[in-house]
């Protein structure tokens, strides 16, 4: 069965179309990205799937169950972090997880237990009694991941989960999210850092614009977007932009110290450059092929330069 | 619907509720002082008819205490960003309306019992039909504290703007219920503003139950009470809904 399953979503506020039917189907296991710009829509989706704003039209499903119509059952489901969400702050850190857990239904020793196993994971155990007042905000979202996984959600939704942390917290959220994941929730979150989205998602859709633009896991999308390759080359001498001016080059630019030389066969280009270094007797001081990047696939798809 | 979610979501906001908003100590003594300062100015110095006011006196008080944190809470967790989350928790709308109707009603009946008490020791009162003023303590709790959640209902991140409409709906109200001027005594548009006002049918049930020289019988009060917690209920869920909607 698929963990999300959301039909023809669409939301608008006033004159602005935040979202514009869109349609995801995640299935369960995987851990999912939802990569866009500023302003795509990607909260107002997150929004809609768990069941705190009411989509102009469409459905969603979690795990086959309505959240318009049985939204209860639906959210015993989910374990959410919503955007700038917080905790309660006057309240310990062990006891907006247990509040957390009550919500649940867990039992009081469940409850106790898994408090002091979160709080250990994320580091958190020595401030476990104090209040959230007092945290940093690295510490903030720690708190709120832990609560989002107290009661070992199918589904785990985390709208921008490591924004704003410093490598310490970013990575004990991360881990904890590979650890859930491993431990069978379905993840869904989204994200401005690309290279964490490249090393954690099995799945990204690219939404822009309220509208879903590209689905694929993160390799298949770096070689649908594989048209820019480049080489970097430097010579011991400055070297004017005629010298790259050859079939198969599309375009070369002044990159630092470098050029930056396009090619549609970058193999061939780099035959080429390195005949042409001979030739106008230019040592090499460095010579490298680019792979393609999940950014570049990211600001093509999104309509960026 | 599963009401068995569904009834521990409103246990539990309003365990939260009573743990954040009125088990601090600040809001137990204002919430004990005012009662006791209102009674001063009120009793003191005059020779005022007990008989005749305690009960005006009584509902004044209640109806403070009941609706006095109710519409804070909303707007405030809406501008700590903990309303959003607490909404994606499996709750629903009526979990946190019931839920914030539940908290206030529990501090308004607490307040109001023990402040009864205290003066009922001092001014050696008499309780003519001790079941029905109970009873009266709850239903009056419930009706004001879902006032104070309709209160909270109207979209602001700004709590302030939630005080001054909260202090707009409720300080005219008591000039309209029968507190100052009992009931039996008024007339002309007087009289039917004050039979417009929820308090006037508490306070008059007060009278029933401490003298029994009401003006209403009392199923006549307890149901234009229950008919107002209904609509106060409902208004705050609609609203609610509709910001629900527009996503705010
Ligand atoms: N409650 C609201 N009222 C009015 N407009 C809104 C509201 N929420 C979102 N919008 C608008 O909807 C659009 C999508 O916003 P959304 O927050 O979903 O973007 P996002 O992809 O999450 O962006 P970011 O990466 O900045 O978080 C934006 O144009 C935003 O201004
Ligand atoms: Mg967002």
């Amino acid at each position: 069965m698929d963990a999300i399953d959301a039909t023809n979503l669409s939301k608008s506020f006033g004159t602005v179309t935040a979202v514009d039917d869109v349609s995801i189907t995640i299935p369960e296991g995987g851990i999912f990205g939802f990569l866009g710009p500023n302003g795509a829509g990607k909260t107002t989706t997150i929004r809609m799937l768990t069941g705190v704003l009411i989509p102009d039209a469409g459905s969603v499903r979690i795990f086959g169950t309505d959240v318009g119509k049985d939204p209860l059952a639906a959210k015993l489901k989910m374990g959410v972090i919503p955007e700038n969400g917080t905790v309660y702050s006057d309240l310990t850190a062990e006891q907006n997880i247990i509040l957390t857990a009550k919500f649940y239904g867990m039992d009081r020793t469940r409850r106790e237990e898994r408090a002091g196993e979160i709080l250990a994971r994320l580091g958190l155990t020595s401030r476990q009694n104090d209040v959230v007042r007092t945290f940093s905000k690295g510490m903030r979202q720690r708190i709120s991941i832990a609560c989002a996984i107290v009661h070992s959600p199918p589904l785990l939704i985390l709208d921008e989960p490591t924004t704003g942390l410093d490598v310490y917290s970013r990575r004990l959220v991360i881990d904890t999210i590979r650890h859930m994941n491993r431990e069978g929730s379905t993840v869904l979150l989204t994200t401005h850092n690309i290279e964490e989205a490249n090393a954690l998602c099995s799945m990204i859709s690219v939404i822009n614009n309220g509208k879903i633009v590209a689905t694929a896991s993160p390799e298949k999308l770096k070689k649908t977007f594989d048209t820019s390759r480049y080489v970097e080359i430097s010579f011991d001498q400055p070297v004017g932009p005629a010298l790259f001016s050859a079939p198969g080059i599309t375009r070369a630019e002044p990159w630092g110290d470098k050029w930056r030389v396009y090619s549609d066969d970058p193999d061939l280009a780099v035959k080429y450059l390195a005949s042409v270094a001979e030739r106008d007797q230019l040592t090499i001081i460095s010579i490298a092929t680019s792979n393609p990047t999940l950014e570049e696939a990211f600001v093509k798809l999104t309509g960026g330069a | 619907m599963d009401w068995k979610i569904f009834t521990r979501s409103i246990l539990v906001i309003t365990e939260k509720n009573v743990r954040i908003y009125y088990f601090k100590g600040p809001v137990i003594i204002f919430g004990l002082l005012f009662p006791l300062i209102m009674f001063l100015t009120f009793f003191i110095g005059r020779s005022l008819d007990l008989v005749l006011f305690f009960p005006g006196f009584l509902g004044m008080m209640l109806f403070f205490t009941a609706s006095s944190v109710g519409p804070l809470i909303t707007p405030w967790e809406k501008r700590e960003k903990t309303y959003e989350r607490l909404l994606s928790l499996p709750v629903i709308l009526e979990s946190v309306i019931i839920g914030d109707l539940l908290g206030g009603a529990l501090f308004g009946i607490l307040i109001t019992t023990i402040v009864f008490c205290i003066c009922a020791w001092l001014l050696h009162l008499t309780v003519m039909n001790a079941g029905l003023l109970a009873f009266s303590f709850i239903l009056g709790s419930i009706a004001f504290a879902a006032l104070g959640t309709l209160l909270s209902s109207p979209s602001t991140e700004n709590p302030s703007n939630i005080m001054m409409l909260s202090s707009l709906v409720r300080l005219p109200l008591i000039f309209v219920s029968g507190i100052f001027i009992p009931l039996g005594q008024l007339t002309g548009w007087i009289y039917i503003l004050t039979s417009l006002s929820p308090l006037t049918y508490l306070v008059d049930l007060f009278h029933a139950a401490l003298n029994g020289d009401a003006v209403y019988p009392p199923w006549v009060d307890v149901l234009v009470i229950v008919a107002v917690i209904l609509i106060f209920v409902l208004c705050a869920k609609g609203i609610q809904k509709r910001n629900l909607v527009k996503g705010i």
